[in-house]
């Protein structure tokens, strides 16, 4: 018994030791850092300053932050129309196909997000696999341009972020009661008002919860807008990016981060506050 | 034509046309020929053939798994037949939705939308047929009236009773008015009590609603009181149709007599067959029972004597033996308003009795190990051909 405590407290305090020296520490030392100004010979100056936070609503900063929010949530939504069908008949499926269709999700994961975004690039560029196809096939005949779009970053994105739409809804979707459906047809439902009415407002933990999952990432994954959007499609993961290694304004950098971390807080708490602890089994 | 539209008034009740008692029973709702239907190479309904009479409750009764819940589906919709015919209201139901048919189902579990208020619930199948958003507010309402569930119109089906939660579903599916109203098990979630009470409320709701229900049950208790008819079902085939007295007292066979009600049996021969009535042998003793069934001396027959039809008598109480088996008391069970006893024959068979307390009767004290004497008034028994 009491050796039973000892370890409890060893392992619940590893967490929190671990947690405090790599996660509260470091974005203490941002937010610090935020609040400073940047330097010529050092990298800040140890000197209180309102103003990154005043630049940052400058119109510059404000059209980046406004770009990438309408990439992320498109791409959150076309990840949402794509995944929901999946998921749907992912929880359909008989007990013996599911396992192979989940393995089939999951199987891409063992292979670096990094490795399969240059994988897409082979794709999507100029002369790359999709326009030899086309063109081939008589379908099209000029390439499509997609390297370095919004498109190539959106297609990224999706590409990337998709399962973590689908595993949520299908967790959702796998406890929805048929009977109810069963209960709809009874009383005369049509297919559309049967999923508009009954499915997907049952589902919203999991649309909710799959949302965040890829809303939250769309929005700071710097590598995919680096590697598939270039120059001219300068999103906030690549902007902090940009701050920190080419300009050196950590300041800046900092605020920016910590703007972004401030937004993403909220969409939690909004979260938390539609969602009951039972919904919330979606997330995790 | 078939069913009368109930007549609404302002406030809020259902009016039924009243109509003559035998006009009513006389009219077939549904009647389903020959189905048969199996799930991956099982059997789970053979050659059904029944028919529905308006205004009638018609029980389901079986063990689980014997076809009953399937075939209530079919008649719903939600599941297709492989052979056979269903006709409702004298339309073939082949490739008709539910609503089409124009029967509503209520759910075993109930199935009620939980991120739905009570009144949406209510209002959904009304909302489906696109009816004026007035009408269906007076409707739901009268409904919600109708299973004394106004006050809760608002609130989510999860901060209701079991026993509310099934009113609602009750409601959900009327409100549709329905020609026939289909109950899967609808008392089984409840605990005692309250399906004696749903029972009655189910019983007087099909009363003043004047529409056929099809209840499905395992309960043969419930099937017995609340239906004017019960089919009996066995591993996908009908064993009887009849009023629950039919069922009871005339089984058609040992799967009937042994599924409704407690029976005890005894393995016999006809020894000799006199007009309508016929002397079998049971345990060494002759007995004179009713020949109901043209039985021919020789016959291998079971006769079938119910506990409560079983008297049992101290040896001091007995001048006559005549048509009496001589038994030993070995279980005495206080119920309240019966004795039950387990007594046992001379060659080991069990048998349980039920006596019950009447004039000739008042204290009932028997012993275990006492040595008894059984009788029963010949007549009372049921006389089956022997089955293996």
């Amino acid at each position: 018994m009491r050796h039973d405590s000892a370890f409890k407290i060893f392992s619940l305090s590893l967490i929190w030791v671990w947690l405090g020296l790599f996660a509260l520490l470091p974005f203490l030392l941002v937010l610090i850092t935020s609040f400073l100004e940047p330097g010529t010979t050092h990298l800040i100056q140890y000197h209180f300053s309102l103003e990154n936070y005043h630049d940052i609503f400058s119109s510059i900063y404000a059209k980046v932050f406004v770009r990438s929010f309408g990439v992320a949530a498109l791409s959150t939504f076309i990840c949402l129309v794509l995944a929901y069908p999946f998921a749907f008949f992912m929880a359909t499926a008989q007990d013996k196909y599911k396992n192979i269709l989940l393995l089939l999700l999951i199987v891409p994961f063992w292979t670096s997000s990094l490795i399969r975004t240059y994988a897409i690039i082979a794709v999507i560029k100029t002369k790359g696999i999709l326009n030899t196809i086309l063109l081939a096939l008589g379908i099209i005949h000029h390439p499509i341009e997609i390297m370095f779009t919004n498109t190539a970053v959106m297609i990224g994105l999706i590409y990337n972020l998709l399962p973590f739409m689908i595993l949520p809804l299908y967790a959702n979707l796998e406890r929805l009661d048929f009977q109810l459906l069963e209960a709809a047809r009874d009383l005369g439902a049509s297919k559309l008002r049967m999923f508009f009415q009954i499915v997907f407002p049952l589902s919203m933990p999991g649309v909710l919860a799959g949302c965040i999952l890829v809303f939250l990432p769309a929005m700071t994954i710097f590598y995919i807008p680096d590697l598939l959007g270039g120059a001219k499609s300068m999103l906030l993961g690549n902007l902090i990016q940009t701050e920190f290694l080419t300009i050196h304004n950590w300041p800046m950098g900092s605020t920016t981060s910590i703007i972004l971390t401030a937004i993403m807080g909220l969409f939690l708490w909004f979260y938390w506050r539609k969602t009951s602890s039972a919904d919330r089994k979606d997330l995790v | 034509m078939l069913v009368c539209p109930p007549v609404f008034l302002h406030y809020g009740f259902y009016v039924f046309y009243k109509r003559n008692q035998s006009e009513q029973m006389a009219n077939t709702i549904i009647e389903i020929k020959g189905i048969s239907k199996s799930f991956q190479g099982n059997s789970v309904l053979e050659d059904i053939n029944l028919t529905v009479k308006e205004g009638e409750f018609l029980t389901l009764l079986g063990p689980s798994g014997c076809g009953k819940t399937t075939l209530l589906r079919i008649i719903s919709g939600l599941e297709n037949p492989d052979q056979g015919q269903l006709l409702i209201g004298g339309k073939n139901c082949r490739g008709l939705s539910p609503q089409e048919r124009h029967v509503n189902t209520v759910f075993q579990s109930y199935a009620l939308f939980p991120h739905m208020t009570v009144f949406d619930n209510v209002a959904f199948g009304l909302r489906c047929q696109h009816l004026p958003k007035a009408e269906i507010e007076t409707r739901v309402n009268a409904a919600l009236q109708m299973v004394k569930l106004q006050k809760y119109s608002q609130r989510k089906p999860e901060k209701l009773s079991g026993g509310q939660q099934q009113r609602v579903a009750i409601a959900r599916a009327v409100v549709n008015r329905p020609i026939v109203l289909l109950l899967d098990e609808p008392l089984s979630a409840l605990d005692y009590r309250l399906r004696k009470n749903m029972q009655l409320e189910l019983k007087q709701l099909q009363r003043q609603l004047n529409i056929a229900f099809v209840f499905v049950t395992h309960d043969q208790e419930e099937a017995l009181s609340m239906s004017d008819r019960v089919v009996v079902m066995h591993e996908g085939k009908v064993e009887q149709i009849g009023t629950p007295r039919q069922v009871y007292e005339n089984p058609a066979n040992m799967t009937v007599a042994h599924f409704v009600g407690e029976t005890n049996s005894f393995d016999s021969r006809v020894i000799e067959v006199l007009g309508k009535t016929m002397t079998v042998d049971i345990q060494g003793q002759t007995f004179t029972v009713k020949n109901t069934r043209d039985y021919a001396p020789g016959d291998h027959v079971h006769v079938l004597v119910r506990p409560e039809d079983l008297k049992v008598w101290s040896h001091a109480d007995v001048t006559d033996t005549t048509n009496m088996l001589p038994a030993t008391v070995t279980e005495v069970i206080y119920k309240g308003s019966t004795v039950d006893l387990m007594v046992r024959l001379s060659d080991n068979t069990l048998l349980a009795a039920s006596e019950f307390f009447d004039e000739d009767d008042e204290k009932l004290e028997y012993t275990i190990g006492e040595k008894v004497w059984l009788h029963w008034f010949p007549g009372w028994e049921v006389v089956l051909p022997y089955e293996a």
